[in-house]
């Protein structure tokens, strides 16, 4: 019962976060939505695998985890220098290359 | 039992927690002040429902699982937020205050 309230809490949580994802007037509050939304999902895996009796679903919710952080990463640098592979502004170097 | 009971208060403020930073993300203003909202999902809300579960699992492998993943969201939380806020000021994000500051003095 307990976690059932837990996932009920979490997926309204996920729909208002989806709201703002859909809505975000920049780029920026797209990807903090998207970033919500995962920690989100981990909370959700670890509470649905107590409430079905099936705790391995934590070792889903720890690789989305992992997965979630390296994406919003990618992303960001995606959005802030226009491709994936630019040297970041604050490199050693930054200003020397063409 | 006096687990349980506390397994409960922790579930439901944690839920309670994740639903006020989703809530602040859909009505605060701006970008800087949507991230606050966020930040209240990431820290209070995740923190709270892991510590019920802990408190559900006992002394278990479970446990320790449940631990490795607040410590992950613990670091990995914080360095996202702060790619996230560069990545914005370099691409001329502005925060509200910053605006209204400009826009005052003129």
């Amino acid at each position: 019962m307990m976690f059932a309230a837990a996932a009920l809490a979490l997926l309204v949580a996920v729909a208002l976060a989806l709201v703002r994802a859909v809505l975000g007037p920049t780029v920026f509050d797209r990807v903090l939505a998207g970033n919500t939304i995962g920690t989100l999902a981990m909370m959700l895996m670890a509470v649905l695998g107590f409430l079905t009796g099936r705790p391995e679903f934590l070792d889903l919710a720890i690789v989305y985890g992992l997965l979630n952080v390296i994406g919003t990463i990618a992303v960001l640098k995606y959005f802030r220098q226009g491709s994936l592979g630019a040297a970041s502004d604050d490199a050693p170097n930054a200003g020397l290359r063409e | 039992m006096i687990l349980d009971a506390l397994s409960w208060l922790c579930l439901t403020a944690g839920g309670f927690f994740s639903v006020v930073g989703a809530l602040g993300l859909v009505r605060l203003p701006e970008f800087f002040t949507r991230m606050h909202g966020a930040s209240v999902t990431d820290t209070l809300g995740a923190g709270l429902i892991l510590l019920g579960l802990v408190l559900q699992a006992g002394f278990t492998l479970v446990a320790v699982k449940l631990l490795f993943l607040g410590i992950f969201i613990f670091f990995a939380s914080p360095a996202a937020t702060h790619a996230l806020i560069k990545a914005a000021l370099a691409r001329g994000e502005k925060p509200l205050l910053a605006r209204e500051d400009a826009s005052s003095k003129r």
